[in-house]
């Protein structure tokens, strides 16, 4: 009896936490309907502010609590910056083109910190009041964790008062509820949403400061906030702050209990309560059903092979590529590997996400469980390698198959939640099941036989399984199978009514990309010579997002483009700038701005227009 | 012999009991036209012969067969065709890629991944788009389609699936006047022709009154009218739900 008590208030503590940054995005999701990506930055700007002030104020409470109420306005600042330069310019693009945008602003603000701060973590100096603690059940239990405990209900309830009690809340639930409509009344939308964005990004910095007592300043905040964040806004309900708070709570405390009874998978536990919420409730605990946005329903351009000119472009490019072993070596052809592996992860995507119509944040998972396989397989049982490279795509397509029997009938934003929660997973058991797959320190020694070791030869070997691949997975979006998968994305009542199995189609595109992909991963795998559970993480999911939405998702060509632009861009980059995140995001934003269809489907439609002229 | 038949399908959402107790029947190459004010059920009681809705009582019988508890996939494999409300067609397809789609279907020829769909029933879809008049659009975007066309290629979508029953939610919403008459002329030609039992909402009394063999009026759940056009008009119920309480509305 006497662990519980404490253990609760712990919990309730950490929900208070996880209450302050998923408030914030939930309500931009509601009004805005973009998952902003860069809210666990905001955060992290948050705690670095605090800090720079927090150290120059005297160390009284008051002056605590001063500088953390500047910290937010610092933050909400910001945000409105940030919502007036890059996300007002989103609004009218496809969902994932905004998240696209939103992660760029994650990779300049972390370079603009470390820039700023530096790569040390940074500390917040604890004066006598913040390490009291008071008697607790018989225990001792820190003073200041009963104050983050009370703040969590109280700007829950300020929020509240402030959502049903003014004008402006008024405002915010309706468009939450429909912002057509909103608009339809005369309502200045932009003020609204530079309003909430700013809320938002100042309840984000709100915690990043309160969590410096507790933690510490440093760059592995954003991410590590914002995968946490998404959990707690989808099984609270996208939108619903009362959801919100609820699954924070469930989630603290789940967290709390889980590290004293198992403490080997309290990763995995959070993400498991997500699946087993979304599996049950599709909405969430307090969510509704999506109302389609009514001006979204843009028109597909119809999906047609490449014009002549451009099949005898790709057919040089992959004669360049052939002979590129006699022209080019060393660093060069580690490079081009890549660039075979990226192609691999880059179509494998598009062929859920494109004609599928699933998008994937967590597409790393399957890349990763690929190289597991293999690695596992040569460290534990010293397979060859060509039985790797078959075992990698069967593991990753079984797996795959097993995850789309849960996720087969949600959709949208919802999907794309479930697929990152997976592969947190993938990426927790990766890293905490030390005993067999060497946790951080990855499996090493994963090379390929002698007669492969040639990077030559094994250059080719990739591009000859890659380009394959790639042909075949083209070859069948242009069979029947490929076009009654569109078919159900285009428009799934009446693909039903036509007597197509729409479940049955998708479930056979994620079995598909994910044993793709987990070819890929093999590959990969087999090239450096290990595996490591970084194959997993969020960033390598979104390298093979960024592939694709740069390629652009109306061609089959796009995601391949994709991958040999951001692979080249990504390597130049590397070696040209200490700052390559800063011009990355920059890049990022950039090309969402100007080009909503990416950039092959930007060269497509100038094409058209020229041959129409 | 008929080819649908329905008997005492009855559904509550709810506690509010939005069709009750309704039996009916459709014959080759008839058009049953299904009328009635906004709210009496006419929806919900297609939804549950079309599969989209599981009925709470009831059955529903396509050819002897039952089709009721059948989801919407299933029962287009009976051979049910539909054509939706809004329009829905495959938008990133051309006008014959659409109709290809429920040929490849009915042919059960979906799990094919090494084919080429151009290859595949061209010539068959174009005769049907033929039949519908869209022969000069086959091979443009359904995007670019104007509404009535849209109609005409939904009708011929459902048509390649060779339908023994065709339910038409709708035809003409948002059609203009002559388009409506043409496009359900259009539906009666092909009904005759192919033996095809075709069941129809419409709030457009001028088309239900031109072309349907029978007409069924549905007030609050229930049927309270069966009969053809001129039965129908003379009918003192019908006028009292359609003069009386809810005039002026359509």
């Amino acid at each position: 009896m006497s662990s519980i008590l404490p253990q609760l208030l712990t919990g309730l503590a950490t929900a208070s936490s996880l209450f302050l940054i998923s408030a914030g995005l939930t309500i931009i999701f509601g009004v805005s309907r973009i998952v902003n990506f860069s809210h666990g930055s905001l955060m992290m700007l948050g705690a670095y502010i605090g800090w720079s002030i927090l150290t120059r104020l005297p160390r009284e409470p008051e002056w605590f609590a001063l500088g953390v109420l500047a910290t937010a306005l610092a933050t909400a600042i910001i945000g409105v910056v940030l919502e007036m330069a890059v996300l007002r310019r989103v609004y009218r693009s496809p969902e994932l083109f905004q998240l696209l945008a939103t992660f760029g602003v994650v990779l300049i603000i972390q370079d603009v910190t470390l820039l700023l701060w530096g790569p040390t973590e940074l500390p917040l100096p604890r004066p006598r009041w913040l390490r009291g603690f008071v008697e607790v059940a018989g225990s001792r239990f820190p003073l200041y964790d009963l104050v983050l405990i009370a703040i969590g209900p109280l700007v829950l309830g300020l929020l509240w008062l402030a959502l049903n009690r003014t004008r402006w809340g008024t405002l915010v639930r309706a468009a939450t509820l429909d912002r057509e409509m909103v608009a339809a009344l005369g309502v200045d939308q932009r003020r609204l949403f530079t309003s909430v964005f700013a809320l938002g990004a100042g309840l984000a910095g709100l915690g990043g400061a309160l969590s410096l007592p507790n933690a510490s300043a440093n760059l592995g905040i954003d991410l590590s906030v914002i995968a946490d964040a998404f959990v707690v806004v989808v099984v609270g309900g996208l939108g619903s702050l009362p959801g919100a708070f609820l699954a924070s709570v469930l989630i603290g405390v789940l967290q709390a209990f889980g590290i004293v009874l198992v403490p080997k998978i309290t990763l995995v536990l959070v993400f498991l309560v997500m699946a087993v919420v979304l599996v049950f409730r599709p909405n969430g605990l307090l969510g509704r059903p999506q109302t389609e946005a009514r001006e979204a329903t843009v028109a597909a351009p119809v999906v047609r092979p490449a014009p002549p000119a451009l099949r005898l472009l790709g057919a040089v490019t992959l004669a360049l590529a052939v002979a590129a072993p006699f022209i080019v070596g060393g660093y060069y052809l580690t490079v081009l590997t890549d660039a075979c592996v990226a192609i691999l992860f880059a179509t494998s995507l598009h062929f859920m996400m494109g004609p599928g119509g699933m998008a994937s944040f967590g597409h790393a998972a399957w890349f990763g469980i690929g190289a597991y396989a293999a690695g596992l397989l040569l460290h534990w049982a010293g397979a060859p390698m060509p039985l790797g490279l078959l075992a990698a795509p069967v593991a990753a397509g079984l797996v795959s198959g097993l995850f789309g029997l849960f996720v087969v009938r949600l959709s949208g934003v919802y999907l794309a939640m479930l697929t990152l929660a997976f592969a947190q997973i993938a990426w927790a058991v990766s890293f905490q099941w030390v005993e067999v797959t060497g946790g951080d320190n990855g499996l090493l020694g994963v090379w390929p036989p002698d007669w492969a070791r040639d990077p030559r030869l094994y250059y080719w070997m990739a591009l000859a399984l890659s380009v394959g691949v790639a042909l075949l997975l083209r070859r069948a979006l242009y069979a029947p199978y490929g076009y009654a998968l569109r078919a159900a994305r285009d428009s799934t009542p009446r693909a039903r009514a036509i007597g197509l199995d729409v479940e049955g189609l998708r479930m056979v595109a994620l079995v598909i990309a994910g044993a793709a992909c987990g070819l890929g991963g093999a590959i990969f795998a087999y090239g450096k010579g290990g595996v490591f559970p970084t194959y997993i993480s969020i960033p390598h999911s979104v390298e093979a997002l960024l592939m694709v939405l740069l390629g652009g998702l109306q061609t089959v060509a796009g995601p391949i483009v994709g991958a040999l632009v951001y692979t080249g861009l990504a390597d130049i980059l590397v070696r040209s700038t200490d700052l390559w995140r800063l011009v990355l995001g920059a890049v990022i934003v950039v090309l969402v701005v100007a080009f909503p269809e990416g950039i092959a489907g930007a060269v497509r439609r100038l094409w058209l227009r020229g041959r129409e002229a | 012999m008929s080819v649908l038949s329905v008997q005492g399908l009855g559904k509550s959402f709810g506690g509010v009991q939005a069709v009750s107790g309704v039996s009916f029947s459709v014959a080759p190459g008839e058009m049953l036209a299904l009328i009635g004010p906004n709210g009496a059920g006419k929806s919900t009681l297609f939804n549950m012969v079309g599969g989209q809705l599981q009925p709470d009582a009831g059955s529903v019988t396509l050819g002897g067969a039952t089709i009721s508890g059948l989801g919407p996939r299933a029962v287009a494999r009976q051979g049910v065709g539909r054509t939706f409300q809004i329009t829905a067609t495959f938008g990133s397809m051309t006008v014959r890629e659409n109709v290809q789609m429920a040929l490849l279907s009915h042919r059960r020829e979906i799990w094919c991944f090494w084919r080429s769909v151009a290859e595949r029933f061209g010539a068959e879809a174009d005769a049907l788009l033929a039949q519908v008049g869209l022969e000069a659009q086959a091979e443009r975007a359904t995007g670019v389609l104007a509404y009535g066309d849209l109609k005409r290629l939904e009708l011929a979508v459902a048509l390649g699936n060779a339908p023994r029953l065709l339910l038409m939610d709708e035809p003409t919403a948002g059609m203009a006047p002559a388009e409506r008459v043409a496009l359900m002329q259009l539906t009666r030609r092909l009904a005759t022709e192919r033996g095809i039992a075709v069941l129809f909402t419409e709030h457009d009394m001028d088309v239900v009154f031109d072309v349907a063999d029978r007409i069924l009026v549905l007030d609050r759940g229930a049927l309270i009218a069966e009969g053809d056009g001129p039965a129908i008009r003379a009918n003192p119920a019908v006028r009292a739900v359609y003069l009386g309480t809810d005039a002026g509305s359509h």
